[in-house]
């Protein structure tokens, strides 16, 4: 498989601020590729390197297998791009920039164009000056998406949006996907980017700092195990990997309670360990995607440690509402 | 910001390429300015006509056209305000009185284009959406110059089809007539393309729109005070200050006079050149950043009510304004003894004089006649000023301070202050040019500056009035301001019927310093601008904000 978006060791400063401290970001084709970061990471910049509006201090990019600043505008033919804040000419109606913009890309499908514009229940008709957030975000949606395209670059394109707006985006993408075209997209909605990235980078301060599959990522970090044992338990807390340990002796000496932190790779082991005692119940919680994010986006790693528990304890309640992380072994 | 890109060693790009998306860029902006661009070049070419007309009927013997070349030669202060007259001829009257002029708001109309394509494009973050398309580097840089190309071009046809059909005496050759003309179009074309490129190095190396206007405008003002100090000092248009001002060059054409045309390929070679500087600044900058990196802000603001912010958003304006109207003061001010000279010179000039200024002594009328002028540009002030609200307004602004403990009319107060009071300081300071570069009677002429206030007031107040009750129409005050300064400027020459020129609050003011003070018309002007303004306030606290 060729790679649509290649990056590596990309530096950009401005004045003594370092952006881009050293990035390396590799985007398959026909892959929808999940960019995050907090806010100030280097998202934004290093996608207007790769749109050629900045010039990198050093490192190698290539898009689409060329060079992003020396021939920007003939891969600008195959790339749409919607940025965060779409701002419109106050004079012209959505209609008109549309058009405008699928006739600077490789051209527009009229009837996709249609269809777009349905979906996203957007009149065309009105000026710019009368556009809310949310339909001045459509206005650059239905451009990239009815554009010919094979690459699209979507910088929290969802900003503003509502729900179901929300989901007719994400029912796009998806198609987009289906397309074979390849998709990076940068986001805060951490259900959006669950529910279509097929891989992630997650960056800080300009640096890469992990890059996989949703699931390769969850391997990286703690699942949660509680468990209630026939037995004492023996030797939990001498197993590698092993954190937050807490023991209770269930009512009437009948039994303990037990739970923990594992990291999710020295799992097989708690479990064996668990197992000795006489599992009586079991339930083991992967991390939710809040933790992924929490303990990477904090600013360096005992803090990452802390703060992330500190979500954990606060979305364990929410945890089985919302349904999306949780599963129970049985 | 920039001082590694700036650095950075220019990419080997293909020159077509640096240029893909021009023609879609273009009809962007010409789309956009479907309205603002046939204005501009209608008004600047409508003014040639008007002064073509008036001189037709004012001048009809070769006998008075000689009589004002007479006493321009010999009157600096007449020459500094118009340049030399080259010919007695129809049209080389109206090349002298409008080149000036015609070129200076060419040079506006264009630097507004380019800027408004560039810079401001940027700043607003639409370039890089447009940028991320298939859109070369050096696109829209080309793209908003050939818009300022197509409003020159336009700007020179119709200068030249109004100066050929209009600015025609008896008994001048068609031919003469045809090549006078097409000078006169290319030398106000050529001033306004040459600026455009002023503008187009401005906006790349300042972050902010609005500061790129004001750089490339402060150019422009001292094109116009090089030339003036020029002619002042020589009566053909030979000095060496009229030499360095691009208005001065556009004079030097000599249209309707032997035109030298050799003068109009200085001019090209100076726009060249200026595009050459642009082109390469664009091709070595990130797109939104520039060479004069925005220096960070304090990390704690004093800031603590709405009447602060409205002086933080307004204080460069006002003190920019104090500043040019100090300077021109100054200029005026040193023009005034040679105003004298006129007495012996020609009876027309005089009256128009006269009609600016009252019939007085000539130095009176002349002082008069300057501080209505300070008056009547000061109204453009206030315009800008009051209309502030509205740009706060629709530019959202408005919204989250309006959502603070801040009422509207608190909200509105403190820019009206700005506004009112601004003009009152903008006068003292005009006045204050006026008499350090005169060197006599300082009362005379700060009551003579001051009186001019109440008219002020008015064309301020109906900007409050529209943008109360007429929000969307609130751009009309421009309109108001710009009928005013127009009915002063040119009314007098072409001798307007009384009652039209009563429309114009100015007309009703007594005319000092050599008149004595007449308070109804002051008082009852102030009046009725207070009621303007509180209609206006009332309506504003009434109507939906605009959203």
């Amino acid at each position: 498989m060729t790679k649509a978006i290649t990056v590596a060791g990309l530096h950009k400063s401005f004045g003594r601020t370092h952006a881009l401290d050293g990035l390396d970001l590799t985007v398959d084709t026909g892959e929808v590729h999940g960019f995050l970061g907090p806010n100030g990471a280097g998202k934004s910049t290093t996608i207007r390197v790769l749109l050629g509006l900045l010039r990198a201090d050093s490192g190698a990019a290539q898009l689409l297998g060329r060079d992003p600043w020396k021939d920007a505008v003939e891969l600008h033919r195959r790339v749409a791009y919607v940025p965060g804040d779409v701002t419109l000419w106050r004079n012209l109606s959505g209609g008109e920039v549309i058009d405008l913009y699928g006739r600077l890309r490789g051209g527009l499908d009229p009837a996709r164009r249609a269809e777009l514009v349905e979906r996203f229940e957007l009149d065309p008709t009105k000026k710019g000056r009368t556009y809310s957030k949310g339909n001045r975000q459509k206005v650059a949606l239905v451009a990239a998406f009815a554009s010919d395209v094979d690459l699209l670059i979507l910088d929290e394109p969802t900003s503003g949006l509502d729900p179901l707006m929300e989901e007719v985006f994400q029912r796009c993408v998806e198609e987009e996907r289906d397309r074979g075209r390849t998709v990076l997209l940068s986001s805060h909605v951490l259900s959006e980017v669950e529910a279509l990235c097929d891989r992630v980078s997650i960056i800080r301060k300009g640096v890469t700092v992990e890059s996989g599959s949703l699931a390769e990522l969850r391997h990286l970090t703690r699942t949660s195990v509680s468990a209630e044992l026939v037995g004492a338990p023996n030797g939990l807390a001498r197993l590698p990997g092993v954190h937050d340990l807490v023991t209770q002796s269930v009512e009437g000496g009948r039994g303990h309670r037990v739970r923990l932190q594992v990291d999710t790779g020295h799992l097989n082991a708690v479990l064996r360990s668990l197992s000795e005692s006489g599992i009586r119940s079991l339930t083991s919680t992967p991390p939710t995607l809040e933790e992924l994010f929490l303990r990477h986006y904090a600013a360096d790693g005992t803090d990452a440690a802390d703060t992330a528990d500190a979500a954990e304890a606060q979305s364990a309640s929410g945890r089985g509402a919302d349904g999306t992380d949780a599963a129970v072994a049985r | 910001m920039t001082a590694t890109a700036v650095g950075a060693p220019a990419a080997r790009t293909r020159g077509s390429r640096n240029l893909a998306g021009t023609g879609p860029l273009l009809r962007l902006a010409l789309r956009r300015d479907r309205v603002m661009m046939p204005v501009w070049v209608l008004v600047i070419g409508a003014s040639y006509m008007s002064v073509a007309q008036s001189f037709a009927a004012l001048y009809d013997t070769a006998a008075k056209r000689a009589d004002v070349v007479q006493s321009t030669a010999s009157n600096s202060s007449l020459r500094a305000l118009y340049g030399p007259v080259f010919s007695d001829s129809l049209g080389g009257l109206a090349t002298w009185r409008m080149i000036g002029f015609g070129g200076a708001f060419a040079a506006v109309m264009s630097l507004i284009i380019v800027i408004r394509h560039t810079r401001e494009e940027e700043e607003t973050g639409r370039q890089e959406m447009l940028s991320s398309a298939m859109v070369g580097r050096r696109a829209p840089l080309t793209g908003a110059l050939l818009a300022a190309l197509t409003a020159n071009g336009a700007l020179a046809l119709l200068v030249t089809v109004v100066m050929a059909a209009y600015a025609r005496g008896e008994g001048e050759s068609g031919a003469g007539q045809f090549a006078g003309s097409l000078a006169v179009g290319l030398a106000t074309a050529g001033v306004g393309m040459l600026f455009a490129c002023t503008a187009a190095i401005a906006a790349q190396i300042t972050e902010n729109a609005r500061l790129a206007k004001g750089l490339t405008a402060a150019v422009i003002g001292a094109a116009f005070v090089l030339k003036a100090a020029g002619d002042s000092a020589s009566a053909d248009g030979s000095s060496v200050l009229t030499w360095l001002s691009p208005l001065g060059w556009a004079e030097n054409v000599r249209a309707f006079a032997d035109e030298r045309w050799w003068v109009l390929l200085v001019l090209l070679a100076a726009i060249g050149l200026q595009a050459v500087i642009a082109y390469t600044l664009a091709g070595r900058r990130d797109i939104g950043m520039s060479f004069l990196p925005a220096r960070p802000g304090p990390a704690h603001g004093r800031l603590g009510s709405a009447d602060a912010l409205a002086w933080r958003l307004q204080r460069g304006g006002v003190l920019g304004w104090g500043a040019g109207f100090l300077v021109a003061g100054l200029i005026f001010g040193g023009l005034t003894d040679g105003a004298a000279d006129l007495v012996g010179g020609n009876e027309q000039t005089r009256e128009i004089f006269e009609r600016m200024g009252g019939r007085q002594g000539l130095t009176d009328s002349f002082l008069a006649a300057m501080t209505g002028m300070l008056g009547m540009v000061a109204a453009l002030y206030v315009v800008a000023s009051v209309l502030r609200l509205y740009g706060e307004e629709t530019g959202q602004r408005a919204e989250p301070v309006l959502a603070g403990a801040v009422g509207r009319l608190r909200w509105a107060a403190g820019h009206l202050l700005i506004a009112f009071g601004g003009a009152a300081l903008i006068m003292l300071l005009g006045g204050l040019g006026l008499f350090l570069g005169y060197g006599h009677r300082l009362p005379g002429i700060l009551g003579a500056s001051l009186v001019q206030l109440p008219a002020i007031w008015v064309v301020g107040g109906l900007a409050v009035l529209l943008y109360g009750l007429f929000p969307k129409a609130a751009a009309a005050a421009w309109g108001v301001a710009g009928l005013t300064l127009a009915l002063g400027w040119i009314g007098p020459a072409v001798n307007l019927p009384q009652p039209t020129m009563n429309l114009s609050p100015f007309t009703h003011l007594p005319k000092l310093p050599g008149a004595d003070m007449n308070w109804p018309p002051a008082l009852l002007l102030t009046a009725v601008a207070a009621a303007l303004i509180a209609t206006g306030l009332t309506a504003l606290r009434r109507r939906d904000m605009l959203t």
